[in-house]
């Protein structure tokens, strides 16, 4: 295959990637969108492979390397389960940033490479190595340490190193002036040593990156590394002059960028905040000063009478948030909605932006338990339907459903976007107790007068209103 | 020591009421009190006393022993002159008492040495709802209007297309849309007719709307709130205005069911005699303030009447006349206050005066008149307080679909002469090949933010991973290395870079085949 005609089919490739994301705007092109995700990667792949860069001395060797790649990402994909799918998506970000990596090294000692090159030339090529290697490196090391927390393998508070604004800053400073000695350095051997002593810095400075984030703040992470492996696949397109990656990773890049900003938004917070870390503490944190403590009562209310509830509703809006998926609750609420709506009960779910650990998770678990799309709907759908609605079901939700965060300006997610699940006639919330949620903030909606708590487990407390319906 | 309730049969006569009923008694005795039940008290609700006796009450055969034996009466109807003579002093009764109305009631009460707690008393404040029995009598009141009308009335409610013909529906007019109003909107509506209401209060509007009927409003600018959320008396020119509203509505409706009072004052009289005589002949009014002199000119309270064919109804006893579904509530009603007055579940009472609900309920306190209670704090925020409560909505809702807000003209400024300045920089500093590839990078950047703001937010999750899946395109990064053709005379470190080819190579194929797969597995699971 000779060089135009690769370039060609490297056009296809990013045109087919482009209808692929653009697939994904409803739920009725996405599958045929990943068709096209699939097609345009078969093309690239094939192109480069029978293209001009491409010895057959080599062909043992790629085949060899594809077929492991393939078999244990095959195995991954069909074994997880989708309340660990961001564990995977941050696992899979490693790999692009190890990869990244990886290619950069090779291509730095590659000579052929930069055989012909000279001057500004090479100056920029070394940079674009340098660049794309720190960026892998990030990328890699900041999605392990992502990995450990979201699989609770590292714990998920924070970790506020004293003056850790100021390590970042040295570190970088440091990199600039490894940078600098990386472009004198007259051959690869003298340039090698700037090059590890940067990887090394950028490694640590992904992990101290991630670790000083909080878990309800995964959700930004977990997109903000989806924004970087895009940049490492741009940055490695750019060292290699090969557009079809740099497209790629632009649109992969600009995608995580998107999904960091609106998770930002739903959770009223600023990126940078989010990323200088040490808000989200995974519960830890006591109520704020300052912030009035919510007078009233706390109705609770048992499970059948739950049922009850829910039979005579006409309308009926459930809102479901993380702890539902932990406690596996999904499947029991898909029974119960089935029942409700062949009742001619009109059950929708809302589901607030940052509802799961990662954007749209949610969704995908409401899906794996059958759901069916059409009644899943963002909160800026629904929320406005609330005060027609009957009874509004939150299970396993906190923080999303707070009317401080309208009332109280005090309160520490003031002005954060909330379901207001408070405007129904009846609201439910289904908790294990009194405790609060990631925000570490006291809900007053729990002492409104139209609100019932459900108290115990979500999956056991949904079993036992699923038998009362049914009798 | 756990004290013993006593639930003596109502004797006012058409009463048919009980203060207490199985369910409850069962409660009751949780909370560690002893229940006895007066023989046949339950019989006109339609509860027998082998009913009670089976829930752990003890029927009693003797009324006198009954009132001399128990530490705490429950009734429904205020005791009768020989009854306040039965009650043991240091007892507890608790009842309807109207305090306002009934001044020697009152004095003998508490020349008895009891404590009365008056449920007509509690105070309409947001905890006591629960307890509120007047609430709960008014609902019941306003249902059995509605049954009363239709029973009285010559046609179906709902409008019907038959085979015999056309049949209009029912109009209803409810003139006050208190608890009672609103109970009677419910239950016309629930019929089918058309329901119309009115009320000074602007207000509840939307409660109406809310339960079915259309809020007929007074065209005259009048505040018509009292305090604790009744009406109050209205001025002259907003009663002339009234009235006509009332008179178009006359000549209009079937129904009219009137449920105006204002505390302690007699009955409004809305509805005159000429605006009766306007109707169409079968038409019912049902005059909910009978007792307190009635909302129109004609009624004759405790009686049905008929005038220029419009039968009026004026019992006063509706919620008597639905004893077993009046009787459980008010039951109820006695519970929560018993669980208000027994903290401890222990069978004890406590008449906590300081507690805002008991002070407000209880009449007279170990012989000494407490009524009226100091005034009921406000039920709401004063009207005032809107303006001021308007929350931080500033950042709302943006992320979906269709980008942000527009941003600030200075932002946009700034961001671009940022911009300006890069691409002047690289413009003068890179080489044109350089340059063709940065073209190309923010160009996909711009392409990449269009088609990622349209992805659907349901969708999120499958974005992520196909991105992740497409951005193993790094994997041609890894192919070229593994064999280029090399220019003879360069010497290459073969190994090492095949292995960190072959090693990219795993990883990116790792990604490519789960990227793709994971994500078609979920896009799978999406369905209608």
């Amino acid at each position: 295959m000779s060089e135009s005609l690769a370039t060609v089919s490297y056009l296809g490739a990013t045109i087919l990637f482009i209808l692929c994301l653009g697939g994904l705007s409803n739920q009725e092109t996405a599958r045929r969108g990943n068709l096209y995700g699939v097609i345009g990667m078969t093309i690239a792949v094939l192109a480069t492979v029978l293209g001009p860069h491409v010895g057959s001395a080599g062909y043992a060797w790629l085949i060899g390397a594809m077929v492991v790649g393939a078999s244990i990402g095959l195995y991954a994909a069909r074994t997880v389960q989708m309340t660990q799918m961001p564990e995977l998506v941050a696992l899979m970000h490693s790999m692009v940033g190890l990869a990244a990596m990886l290619v950069g090294f090779a291509n730095y000692i590659d000579p052929v490479a930069s055989a012909h090159m000279s001057g500004a030339e090479k100056a920029i090529h070394e940079v674009e190595i340098y660049v794309g290697i720190l960026i892998g490196a990030v990328t890699f090391s900041g999605s392990v340490i992502a990995f450990g927390k979201l699989s609770g393998k590292i714990s998920g508070n924070p970790l506020l190193l004293p003056a850790r604004h100021w390590i970042n800053l040295a570190g970088l400073l440091v990199v600039i002036y490894f940078g600098r000695e990386f472009l004198r350095a007259g051959s690869v051997g003298e340039g090698m040593t700037p090059l590890i002593v940067m990887t090394v810095i950028a490694l640590l400075f992904g992990i101290h990156m991630v670790m000083a984030i909080g878990g309800a703040d995964m959700p930004v992470v977990v997109s903000m590394l989806n924004s970087y492996s895009g940049w490492a696949a741009a940055a490695t397109g750019f060292m290699l002059s090969n557009d079809l990656l740099i497209v790629t990773g632009a649109l992969v890049g600009s995608s995580g960028a998107i999904l960091s900003y609106i998770m930002c938004a739903a959770m009223n917070r600023h990126f940078i905040s989010v990323i200088a870390g040490g808000f989200g503490t995974g519960g830890g944190t006591p109520a704020a000063a300052g912030a009035a403590q919510p007078a009233g009562e706390v109705v609770a209310i048992s499970a059948p009478d739950t049922a009850e509830l829910l039979r005579e509703a006409k309308n009926v809006i459930i809102v479901p948030g993380y702890g539902m998926a932990v406690a596996q609750a999904q499947h029991t609420v898909y029974e119960i909605t089935r029942l409700l709506r062949e009742k001619g009960v009109n059950v929708r779910f809302g589901i607030h932006p940052v509802a799961g650990r990662m954007p749209g998770h949610m969704n995908v678990l409401l899906a794996e338990a059958k759901v069916p799309y059409d009644i899943v709907q963002e909160m800026d759908e629904l929320n406005d339907d609330f005060p027609q609605t009957d009874v509004a079901m939150v299970i396993g939700a906190n923080d999303i459903v707070n009317p401080g965060a309208q009332d109280d300006p005090t309160s520490p997610i003031a002005g954060m976007p909330v379901l207001e699940v408070w405007k129904a006639k009846t609201s439910i919330v289904m908790k294990r107790s009194m405790a609060s949620g990631y925000a570490g903030v006291d809900n007053p909606l729990f002492y409104k007068e139209n609100n019932r708590m459900l108290f115990g487990d979500a999956k056991k407390m949904l079993d036992e209103v699923l038998v009362a319906l049914k009798a | 020591m756990p004290l013993t309730i006593g639930v003596p049969r109502e004797i006012a006569p058409g009463e048919k009421r009980v203060a207490t009923v199985p369910e409850v008694v069962e409660k009751l005795i949780k909370l560690g009190f002893a229940v006895r039940v007066e023989t046949g008290a339950g019989d006109a609700a339609n509860v027998a006393d082998d009913v009670f006796r089976a829930a752990g009450a003890e029927v009693v055969d003797n009324a006198a022993e009954l009132w001399s034996s128990s530490d705490i009466i429950f009734k429904v109807r205020g005791p009768s002159a020989e009854e306040v003579k039965l009650l043991r002093p240091g007892s507890t009764l608790v009842s309807f008492i109207w305090p306002a109305q009934n001044p020697e009631l009152l004095q003998q009460l508490a020349a008895r040495q009891v404590t009365v707690l008056a449920m007509d008393s509690v105070p309409r404040i947001s905890r006591a709802q629960k307890l509120d029995a007047l609430s709960s009598m008014a609902n019941i009141a306003g249902y059995r209007a509605v049954i009363e009308a239709a029973h009285h009335f010559g046609r179906f409610f709902t409008g019907q297309i038959t085979a015999a013909g056309k049949v209009p529906p029912a109009k209803v007019f409810v003139i006050g849309a208190g608890v009672a109003g609103l109970a009677a909107i419910g239950a016309a509506s629930g019929l089918g007719a058309i329901v119309r209401a009115n009320d000074t209060r602007p207000e509840v509007g939307d409660q109406v709307k809310s339960m079915g009927g259309e809020f007929v409003t007074v065209d005259y600018q009048e505040e018509g709130s009292g305090v604790g959320g009744y009406a109050k008396v209205m001025s002259d020119g907003f009663q002339k205005a009234q009235r006509e509203v009332f008179a178009k509505q006359a000549k209009e409706v079937d129904i009219i069911i009137t449920t105006a009072l204002i505390p302690g004052k007699p009955a409004p009289r809305l509805i005159t005699s000429e605006m009766v005589q306007s109707m169409k002949p079968g038409s019912v009014i049902v005059d909910m303030a009978a007792e307190q002199g009635g909302n129109c000119e004609l009624t004759e309270p405790g009686t049905v009447t008929v005038k220029h064919g419009v039968t009026i109804i004026g019992y006063a006893d509706l919620p008597s006349r639905l004893a077993k579904q009046s009787s459980t509530l008010y039951a109820t009603n006695l519970l929560r206050l018993t669980e208000e007055l027994c903290k401890n579940k222990d069978g004890t009472i406590n008449v906590n005066m300081d507690d805002e609900v008991i002070r407000g309920t209880t009449v007279i306190k170990d012989g000494t008149i407490t009524w009226p209670p100091p005034a009921p704090k406000l039920s709401a925020a004063p009207p005032a307080a809107p303006a001021a409560a308007k929350p931080p909505v500033a950042a709302k809702s943006h992320g979906h679909g269709k980008g942000g807000s527009p941003m600030s003209g200075t932002a946009l400024a700034i961001i671009f002469a940022v911009a300006a300045v890069v691409f002047w920089f690289i413009g003068a500093s890179a080489p044109a090949a350089f340059l063709g590839h940065f073209t190309v990078f923010v160009l996909a950047c711009f392409v990449g933010y269009m088609v990622v703001w349209n992805v659907t937010p349901a969708l999120h999750t499958p974005l992520m991973s196909v991105t992740n899946a497409i951005s193993s395109i790094i994997a041609i990064g890894a192919l070229v290395q593994i064999a280029p053709p090399v220019d003879p005379g360069l010497s290459r470190p073969d190994d090492w870079i095949r292995w960190l080819a072959i090693g990219g190579i795993v990883l990116a194929t790792i990604n490519m085949f789960g990227g793709f797969a994971v994500t078609q597995r979920m896009l799978a699971m999406f369905r209608k």
